[in-house]
């Protein structure tokens, strides 16, 4: 394929994925609004109010940029995960696979369409917690940088995830059992400076603590690790994971036998 | 000599489980050609077909398609390959235009191209009228078409058609081998089809490959096929129930109803005869047919031959027209006699 094909062939499959997720919007634009609004009245607002500042802010500021990136990275992923499984579920991986399309656009283009997910529900968030908190943002094009990143991240993970899933429960299982615990202990709702020093090491070997924190330092300019070291794993964990799934489809893994 | 439009050679496929799906077969099919590909469940079509269209990955074997090399250059291969699969394998929720135009897109094709294109192809097969629905909410003899339609959105030179009218109605089924006949006479392109419908390839094909436990049996014209057939079966209404099976010389003979019987005419007998000894015992037939068609009784017998000692007999007898396998069922449960 030419470059101007190859552009067309990926413009198509973004434009799909796009059209899928606004087409089921009560299923998945919906549900993650009305879940945030929840955490910024009940933990922002009423129990917030009773806990006081942390690190030097109130506490409804404080959870604003964790729950932000908590909504895209759940997003990212499961959009892909659920939309590639369908996709094989349904045979409709055939249409792509019997075409002449280069692997890596196919990859690329779950990717982008998560990416669209996941940050079109951070964006429903962010303008949700405008009623609750005064949103400032101190490192504008380091929030916006983060937040892609992550939200590429995971969309990779999620088209892992359903390469390797024979049935729809292996498309939950990450995010039940591995995604939402290592969110909620990535320092979403507290400072892992409140925990004793072993938590804090243990901490510090999940990956999202990395994310919610320059993302947070993005907002608010404040963070428990260095910034350029969670940049760096980012974008490490980018490019190999990245590479795991162009091989994984390259071989066919769950999708050709 | 120009290149075939499929080259396959020694074609090998091992599952994971060790079946032995293809053993090193060997097939060209000349473009422009209409050529079926029949065998037996489980006999090795769609996993070869499924290779050609990189569904399946290969063991061992060479394939080209227009002189490509899908091992060196797939990606130019597939431009040449339209796929109309067994099973659909469409978004069931999503528009029937949105899967053409998807489909187009993948290969490169802008919108712009793909509209009147897709436009003519739904307008040809029956759905225009369709376009703006869910493709969930079309029949099936529709979804197939839907599914013949994205085939040819990128104008393949090669459509591989794998059982394209199964569970589809009479009318359906022969407006869509004219559409099949219309564009393999007028654009060229070469169709490979694959059918339960022995009657479908016979009336279609002009070549023909028969694949048995993975390897090519038969691979030969349609005509040069027909000839080799020792004996035809035909059935014949009576005017009257008869009480007994007529004895009719050198013929083999059983009854399938009170008032039906079972002609068995070997090449170089003459129908002629039959019918003087019948109406000599009173008999009168007031019709005539063949009890199934010429090919399928070609394809039951060089099948059943090579499984002789085989309990794969039961499996073949699958592919036999409902029509032709109630029948037998009927002989063998005793109204016939010999």
């Amino acid at each position: 394929m030419d470059p101007k094909q190859i552009a067309t062939a990926l413009w198509t499959l973004v434009v799909k994925e796009i059209k899928r997720f606004t087409r089921i919007w009560p299923q998945t634009l919906l549900p993650p609004s009305i879940t945030m609004t929840m955490y910024f009245i009940i933990f922002g607002n009423l129990i917030g109010s009773r806990i006081g500042e942390m690190d030097g802010y109130t506490y409804m500021d404080f959870i604003v940029p964790g729950l932000i990136m908590m909504a895209v990275i759940t997003n990212s992923y499961s959009n892909v995960a659920s939309s590639f499984f369908s996709n094989k579920f349904q045979r409709s991986v055939e249409e792509m696979m019997v075409s002449p399309m280069p692997n890596w656009v196919i990859l690329t283009g779950f990717l982008l369409g998560g990416m669209a997910r996941g940050l079109g529900v951070g964006v429903i968030v962010t303008f949700v917690s405008l009623f609750f908190s005064r949103l400032e943002v101190v490192h504008p094009l380091l929030t916006i940088g983060v937040v892609v990143l992550t939200a590429g991240l995971f969309s990779i993970g999620g088209f892992i995830n359903a390469l390797l899933a024979d049935k729809f429960d292996d498309i939950s299982i990450v995010p039940t059992f591995v995604l939402t615990p290592l969110t909620y202990l990535g320092g979403v709702f507290y400072s892992i400076s409140l925990l004793p020093d072993f938590w804090q090491g243990v901490s510090m070997l999940n990956p999202i603590l990395y994310m919610v924190n320059v993302f947070r330092y993005g907002f608010l300019g404040v963070s428990d690790i260095p910034v350029e070291l969670a940049l760096a794993a980012i974008l490490a964990f980018i490019v190999v994971l990245f590479g795991v799934a162009l091989w994984m489809l390259e071989r066919g893994q769950g999708i050709r036998s | 000599m120009a290149e075939p439009a499929l080259s396959i050679r020694g074609l090998t496929k091992v599952y994971g489980n060790g079946f032995h799906a293809l053993k090193g077969i060997d097939l060209d099919v000349a473009q422009g050609d209409f050529f079926a590909l029949l065998g037996p469940n489980g006999a090795g079509k769609s996993t070869t077909l499924g290779i050609v269209c990189s569904l399946v990955q290969k063991t061992a074997g060479k394939v080209s398609v227009f002189g490509v090399d899908i091992d060196r250059d797939f990606a130019r291969a597939k431009y040449h390959l339209g796929v109309v699969p067994q099973e659909f394998n469409f978004n069931q929720f999503e528009k029937v235009e949105d899967i053409i135009h998807a489909q187009a897109g993948y290969y490169g094709m802008s919108l712009r191209e793909a509209k009147p294109r897709a436009e003519q192809l739904l307008k040809d097969l029956g759905l225009w009228d369709k376009r703006k629905g869910s493709a969930r909410m079309l029949s099936g003899g529709m979804k197939r078409r839907l599914m013949i339609a994205r085939a040819l959105m990128h104008r393949p030179k090669l459509l591989i058609l794998d059982e394209p009218t199964a569970g589809v109605d009479i009318e359906l089924r022969r407006s869509m081998w004219d559409y099949m006949r219309r564009i393999n006479r007028e654009e060229g392109t070469t169709i490979i089809l694959t059918t339960h419908y022995l009657e479908e390839a016979e009336s279609l094909c002009r070549n023909i490959a028969i694949i048995n436990h993975g390897e090519i049996v038969q691979n030969t014209s349609v005509r040069e096929l027909l000839t080799q057939l020792n004996t035809e079966t035909f059935l014949l209404d009576l005017a009257r129930p008869i009480e007994a099976i007529p004895r009719l010389e050198g013929f083999e003979v059983h009854q399938v109803e009170n008032s039906q019987l079972a002609l068995s005419v070997k090449r170089g007998q003459k129908l002629n005869d039959a019918f003087t000894q019948l109406t000599e015992q009173g008999i009168s037939v007031v019709s005539m047919r063949n009890r199934a068609n010429r090919l399928e009784e070609m394809f039951v017998s060089m099948v059943e031959g090579a499984n002789a000692n085989n309990s794969r007999t039961r499996q073949v007898r699958e592919i036999d027209s409902d029509k032709a396998a109630a029948e037998t069922t009927t002989t063998n449960t005793g109204t016939g006699r010999h």
